[in-house]
């Protein structure tokens, strides 16, 4: 059920913020020296990397989910513990890999 | 023929469901998403990798076509996926049908408009001098 559901909300969320953080992105590289300047502040800012890490996260959640969907699309994995065990571990899979790339990204450990 | 007489399992599923079609949309969906598993990893792990995330840095990376045609493919098979998965929750929680219509008209208006729009730019930064 979480899974399911949290699956739709990545996706939108993936569809609507994504896709326009990376339009804006590829618009302000296109767009010169000041423009990208632009991008780059807003996106180093507060609010700028929480929607970037929630970004990476959803990325990563819709991504483990949707393996899950394809896995049961083949008629796999629908006994209740397999299938619960699956839709955590995507939960822990998202949850470790966002924290691993920003953890480097950010340079927390130099 | 009506449904529920036909012959066969299949004919007697057609049209149900809220969207009542779909069984291309439906493949469409997954082969695009096992695309993206591709497209998506590609971009992250680039970016990682990237020695700076400086503008001429990130123009070289995308004016080479080794960056130009994935980032190219990852634009259009995301908005196209982005569509469909959008059209999906639409068609679950709008029920009214003219309501229907027009959120998935301009979800397409959205998606088509979008996906150009990042095009060009990608264009202009694999086509343009600068870099």
């Amino acid at each position: 059920m979480a899974a399911s559901i949290i699956h739709r909300v990545t996706g939108a969320g993936l569809s609507i913020v994504g896709l326009a953080v990376l339009t804006w992105w590829l618009l302000a590289l296109s767009g010169g020296t000041e423009s990208y300047d632009a991008f780059t502040k807003t996106a180093g800012s507060l609010i700028g990397k929480i929607v970037l890490i929630g970004l990476t996260w959803a990325f990563f959640q819709h991504l483990f989910s949707g393996i899950r969907h394809l896995v049961m699309d083949t008629g796999a994995a629908f006994e209740l513990g397999i299938n619960k065990t699956f839709a955590i571990l995507t939960f822990v899979g998202s949850v470790l890999l966002t924290a691993a790339l920003w953890w480097y990204l950010l340079g927390v450990a130099k | 023929m009506s449904i529920g007489q036909s012959a066969t399992p299949l004919g007697k599923v057609r049209g149900l469901g809220s969207a009542r079609e779909g069984g291309e949309h439906w493949l469409t969906e997954r082969v695009t998403s096992i695309a993206l598993l591709l497209l998506g990893t590609w971009f992250i792990a680039s970016l990682l990798i990237l020695p700076s995330h400086d503008i001429r840095t990130v123009l070289e990376w995308l004016h080479a076509p080794s960056g130009a045609v994935p980032m190219a493919l990852l634009i259009v098979i995301g908005f196209k996926h982005a569509l469909d998965g959008m059209k999906v929750v639409v068609d679950d929680y709008v029920h009214d049908e003219g309501n229907r219509f027009a959120c998935n008209l301009v979800l397409l208006f959205l998606a088509v408009g979008g996906g150009a729009l990042a095009l060009f730019a990608l264009a202009r930064i694999a086509f343009g001098a600068n870099a």
